[in-house]
């Protein structure tokens, strides 16, 4: 048996989160934003079947980006865990809180362990409370940290530069038109300051809407919806502020 | 992944396996003991006395279908609760309504709520009706060793097909066995009154406000002629639930709106005691 060589445990751990930092980097960044009736995830999607926005429970959503499979496992665990929870006590024992805790002992675990590769992956759990100083949003990271943010989070190759710029503009109290607004301003700024178009069929729209009358309040916006809340000109009082219910393709 | 992980906190490895989209399968897995057919009963002598509810009937209309349920539930000569709700909402296009022992009945719900819902949020996308029905056969047929013992749970399941656009009905024995009904269906002790109720009164070309008029109309035949099942109740301000499934997607009627149709009802019945009355030939 050959001798391994001496590497110091500080040059490891910084090895291993370099190398997810590298991998959560080339994916493109998504961002998630209180506005006045709830929360909005926004993201740059080419793929309209591979989501990386989805419902875990009634009140909560899930934002990841990084490697699409090592996400996806981890989001079916989270709706596993949030399910299984919800049927053994109720459905209002369910929180992003114990979600987040969860998800942060997983990735950690993982992070520190020898016998797998860390996860490439930076995820976003957001609950959406009855009013809006009930609404939490927690950033993983890939090391098993947890952030609780406030307003906006961005995550992804770009997020530094994104979040800076969202933390200048983004107020609580903006419309759905607003905050979508702002979120596609954020996202289509290169890292060199150069902006782009994204055109509305490569965005991924949903939210968490405390107004919804049903009990699962995460719906994805789509279509028609899409095109007429970014065209709304961001203006605050304009009709299409709420979610109809149904759903347009 | 480590065997034994629950103890750091992180998800065990069950939770990361890829694979089934159903809850079922998975509490299987992860926690068998919580499945309701994995139960086993000790021997006992007799019926077990428990809550059962009553009568379940159904009907199609042209664009959807209507569910409702009376509210009673006997135990032996007793009855056990006055306003149970028996008519649950499966998810946005279907409902299941119960007839059977009440503690067991809820809990099938509970479970086929959850299994419609975890498959939904797992593959993004939701199972057809007919998929739907034969997860409820399975989830009946787990049960039973239940049944044997007198604790039998017969759904009747409903929903709006949104591929070919209309509603359907699937009634169940307690085998699990599950068949599509035409027009109307019935479960449940009262359920030989109610249907003969609905055969005579029902058309394929009801309207909804018809349809659900007809249910109540058949459940207080069913009331009137079987003692588990129950009436309107002017009295206490108890009335039937009535769901309505349609393109629009579940919605059951207000108190008021079931109040209201009732007590029409019970006003005609007032001068005619056997109910409108259907032409000999």
């Amino acid at each position: 048996m050959s001798t391994p060589f001496y590497v110091s445990p500080q040059q490891a751990m910084a090895d291993r989160a370099e190398y997810a930092r590298k991998g959560i980097a080339r994916g493109r960044s998504l961002v998630v934003l209180q506005f006045a009736d709830g929360i909005v995830f926004v993201g740059e999607n080419p793929s309209r079947a591979l989501h990386k926005f989805s419902e875990i429970y009634d009140r909560i959503g899930f934002a990841a980006a990084g490697k699409y499979n090592e996400y996806e496992n981890l989001r079916i665990g989270g709706v596993r865990y949030a399910d299984l929870r919800g049927y053994t006590y109720d459905r209002d024992d369910v929180t992003a809180r114990g979600l987040a805790n969860v998800y942060a002992q997983t990735l950690g675990t993982i992070f520190s362990s020898n016998a797998e590769k860390p996860y490439e992956v930076e995820l976003v759990v957001a609950e959406v409370g009855t009013e809006r100083e009930g609404d939490q949003i927690y950033r993983l990271p890939h090391d098993g940290s947890i952030v609780d943010e406030h307003g906006s989070v961005a995550v992804g190759g770009n997020a530094e530069q994104i979040s800076s710029y969202l933390d200048q503009r983004h107020r609580d109290d903006m419309s759905l038109a607003e905050a979508l607004k702002l979120a596609v301003q954020a996202l289509s700024r290169d890292t060199n300051g150069t902006e782009r178009e994204i055109p509305a069929e490569r965005l991924e729209v949903a939210v968490l809407d405390r107004t919804r009358p049903q009990q699962r309040k995460f719906k994805r916006i789509v279509g028609r919806q899409l095109a007429r809340l970014l065209e709304a000109d961001g203006d605050a009082s304009a009709p299409t502020d709420v979610p109809s219910d149904v759903e347009e393709e | 992944m480590e065997a034994n992980t629950r103890s750091t906190g992180r998800l065990p490895a069950a939770f990361l396996t890829p694979g089934s989209s159903s809850f079922m399968d998975f509490l299987g897995e992860h926690s068998p003991e919580m499945l309701p057919g994995n139960r086993v009963l000790p021997p006992v002598q007799g019926v077990i006395e428990a809550p059962h509810g009553t009568t379940i009937v159904a009907a199609a209309f042209p664009g959807g279908v209507v569910l409702a349920g009376d509210r009673r539930a006997t135990m032996g000569n007793m009855i056990a609760q006055r306003d149970i709700e028996k008519v649950f909402p499966a998810d946005e296009y279907s409902a299941v309504g119960i007839a059977g022992t009440a503690g067991l009945a809820v809990e099938m719900v509970k479970l086929f709520q959850l299994e419609l819902e975890h498959f939904e949020k797992v593959e993004g996308a939701q199972l057809s009706l007919e998929g739907k029905a034969n997860r409820l056969s399975t989830m009946i047929r787990s049960n039973l060793g239940m049944a044997m013992q007198g604790l039998a749970v017969v759904p009747l399941f409903a929903g709006y097909d949104v591929d070919r656009a209309k509603g359907r009905i699937f009634s169940y024995d307690v085998t699990g066995g599950r068949s599509e009904e035409n027009g109307y269906a019935a479960t449940g002790s009262g359920s030989v009154f109610a249907r003969g109720s609905m055969k005579k009164l029902y058309r394929n070309d009801l309207t909804e406000q018809e349809t659900t008029t007809l249910v109540i109309q058949a459940l207080y035949d069913a009331a009137d002629d079987d003692s588990a099942t129950g009436g309107p109740d002017v009295a206490r301000r108890i009335y039937p639930i009535v769901t309505v499934i349609t393109e629009e997607g579940f919605r059951r009627l207000s108190d008021d709106e079931s109040a209201e149709l009732a007590r029409a009802i019970l006003e005609k019945r007032l001068e005619q005691p056997d109910g409108p009355r259907a032409a000999l030939l």
